[in-house]
């Protein structure tokens, strides 16, 4: 009796703390990198490639690469040549912006942030008077960039560069949500009129391209308007991008929509709220919780399609790399060109990837959401 | 109107709160109410019981207007439910309704479950409103909870926060649907005593449930239905006594045998 009592008590001792090799790094490296020979072969072979690949690109990206220079021929290393970079760097970000107002842009988008981050973080300080001014932001940024006020005019045919794309991204970004998720109610709707009206809307714009929207909407968009109003074309990129998300975003909300329990609307009901309340209060708040992913991805895959511009003659950052690459200066840069380009659509997707992954993990941490 | 209403209570204190006359119902093709006619009383409180697809909670949830009846005539204190947002509005406004399973929303606090309705129905200010659901939450024994979100809850107590929310909006009638039929058997005990305490402070209540111990002990009339018919009605001593269809007998017997 006596000696069984002690050893469990010995056992028990011994399993208080896991065995070395399960945990620490040791451990993690066991256990995801070698736990059976497939793994450790895949480990093998990941380890090699990337010990081939990193330094090579690094030694051309860095150590062999010139930064300085009048054109390509004065880049004689091996390695990457980014002196353009020192003289293309305006046009890249600004397009054909006159040099003298670049500060207009460059102030607006300094604006940008006060105004959006107290949107995206909830407490943020200050949180109510700046959200304030964000209403009035675009009326400031539009003022500043077009003109106005006493600045001089600037036609938007100058905009571009990434300037063009933060524009008809971050606006189509803003106006797609809300139409999205009227769209996505309508379709829900049941007035008949209204429900056919929103689907119509999400078929006919989800299964046309969005290159085809931009070609025609020079066609497309007079017939809705008063015959007097002759559209900008940035405006009209805008309009088209913002329709084309806001269908996809319907999509999304809807089946968001439809994993909320009916319970959930009768409840809402029961308690007399008006539709629109019981939207807004129990509803929506729940099914956008739901759709985030799908939402986020729909906005990355929107701030891609804001290089299709380019068919309907403006540039955009892309399309001053595609200037540029075919200029004889710099003919023959056109990884270099493509790589720079590149990192500007990956910094602002992948920001906006790690913000919705931030923002479910903030949510999840608000209470498990179970019904 | 409000004040109309209030004065009616008053004269006609027995007058009947809901008037239920040839109501018709059917999901598509099936006909799941027939000719029902049901008056309440201010002040009654009723079980209403069957087999499953008899038609019970489809009734009670036709007197809020959750469900849409075809044919007949649904009055609640008063208004008639039928087409006119408005009318359907101020019921719901005097109807509380408790789920079989809950509907807390998820998102919210309890302590904001609560305050919803008030503040965006009854336009109550917000401090007012926390007050009167803190008032409520107590008297469903769980004010320790106001600040955590339903998932944190286990069943039993988020039951009792759903009744604390309907009352949180002063209802004149209560509307119970099957309150305890989602809960492990340990819980249910403190729902029911939640929905006495109710009973006993003299709120209007219908009872669709199993439990029959709560009926002999609260109900004014035990319902019982079938195949979308009252069978019979009766105060629970002659119900359980001496029913008097031979179905109403079978139910029994098999409800009170476990």
């Amino acid at each position: 009796m006596g000696s069984a009592k002690t050893n469990i008590r010995n056992s028990k001792t011994i399993r208080k703390t896991p065995p070395i090799a399960s945990t620490g790094s040791i451990g993690w490296i066991r256990k995801n990198l070698f736990s059976s020979i497939p793994n450790t072969i895949l480990t093998v072979i990941s380890v090699y490639f990337l010990a081939t690949i990193i330094p090579v690109a690094f030694d051309w990206a860095f150590i062999s690469s010139q930064a300085s220079g009048e054109n390509r021929f004065s880049c004689s290393s091996s390695g990457a040549c980014w002196a353009w970079i020192d003289q293309r760097w305006g046009q890249f970000l600004f397009g054909f912006y006159p040099e003298s107002e670049r500060w207009r842009p460059a102030v607006a988008f300094i604006l940008l942030i006060p105004a959006i981050l107290p949107w995206l973080i909830e407490d943020f300080f200050w949180q109510r008077y700046l959200r304030v001014f964000s209403i009035a932001y675009p009326v400031v940024a539009t003022i500043l960039l077009v003109g106005g006020a006493g600045l001089p005019e600037i036609p938007t045919d100058k905009f571009g560069g990434f300037m063009l794309n933060l524009i008809v991204g971050l606006s189509g970004i803003v106006l797609s949500l809300p139409i999205g998720v009227m769209l996505a109610l309508g379709r829900r709707s049941k007035l008949p009129l209204i429900r056919y009206l929103c689907i119509g809307f999400i078929e006919t714009v989800r299964g046309l391209p969005l290159i085809a929207l931009l070609f025609v909407s020079n066609i497309l968009l007079p017939i809705f308007l008063p015959t007097d109003v002759t559209l900008d074309s940035v405006v009209r990129v805008i309009i088209m991008v913002t329709a084309f998300a806001a269908a996809y975003i319907a999509e999304v909300i809807r089946g968001g929509l439809q994993a909320i329990p009916s319970g959930q609307y009768e409840a809402a009901q029961a308690m007399g709220l008006t539709y629109f309340n019981s939207m807004r209060l129990v509803i929506l708040p729940q099914a956008l919780r739901i759709s985030i992913p799908g939402i986020v991805n729909t906005f990355i895959g929107l701030f891609k399609d804001t290089t299709l511009v380019i068919v309907i003659g403006l540039f955009d950052i892309l399309g001053i790399a595609n200037a540029m690459v075919s200029n004889p200066d710099w003919m023959g840069l056109s990884t270099e060109t493509y790589v720079f380009v590149a990192l500007f659509f990956f910094v602002v997707c992948f920001s906006m990837s790690r913000y919705s992954l931030w923002l479910e993990r903030r949510l999840e941490k608000k209470g498990p959401h179970e019904w | 109107m409000v004040s109309g209403n209030i004065e009616d209570k008053h004269t006609f204190q027995k007058k009947a709160f809901i008037e239920i006359t040839n109501l018709n119902k059917w999901f598509q093709d099936f006909h799941v109410l027939k000719d029902i006619s049901l008056s309440v009383k201010q002040g009654e409180k009723i079980v209403i019981c069957g087999p499953s697809g008899s038609g019970k909670s489809t009734l009670i949830r036709c007197i809020n207007y959750i469900e849409e009846h075809q044919t007949g005539e649904i009055c609640v204190d008063g208004i008639e439910l039928k087409g006119d947002l408005k009318n359907i509005d101020s019921v719901r406004r005097e109807v509380g309704m408790v789920f079989q399973s809950f509907n807390l929303f998820p998102h919210l606090t309890v302590l904001e479950n609560c305050t919803l309705a008030p503040i965006w129905v009854r336009k109550t200010s917000h401090a007012e409103a926390k007050e009167i659901a803190m008032q409520y939450l107590e008297k469903v024994k769980i004010p320790e909870q106001a600040e955590k979100y339903p998932g944190q809850l286990s069943g039993g107590q988020q039951q009792r926060v759903a009744i604390a929310r309907s009352l949180c909006m002063q209802p004149k009638i209560m509307l119970f649907d099957e309150p305890t039929s989602a809960l492990d058997p340990e819980m249910i005990k403190e729902v029911l005593d939640v929905m006495v305490d109710l009973a006993d402070s003299g709120m209007t209540m219908l009872v669709v449930t199993h439990e029959m111990g709560f009926a002999s002990q609260v109900a004014d009339r035990i319902i019982f239905m079938d195949e979308g018919r009252i069978i019979e009605q009766n105060t629970p001593n002659v119900f359980f006594e001496n029913p008097k269809s031979e179905r109403t007998r079978l139910f029994l017997s098999q409800i009170l045998s476990h």
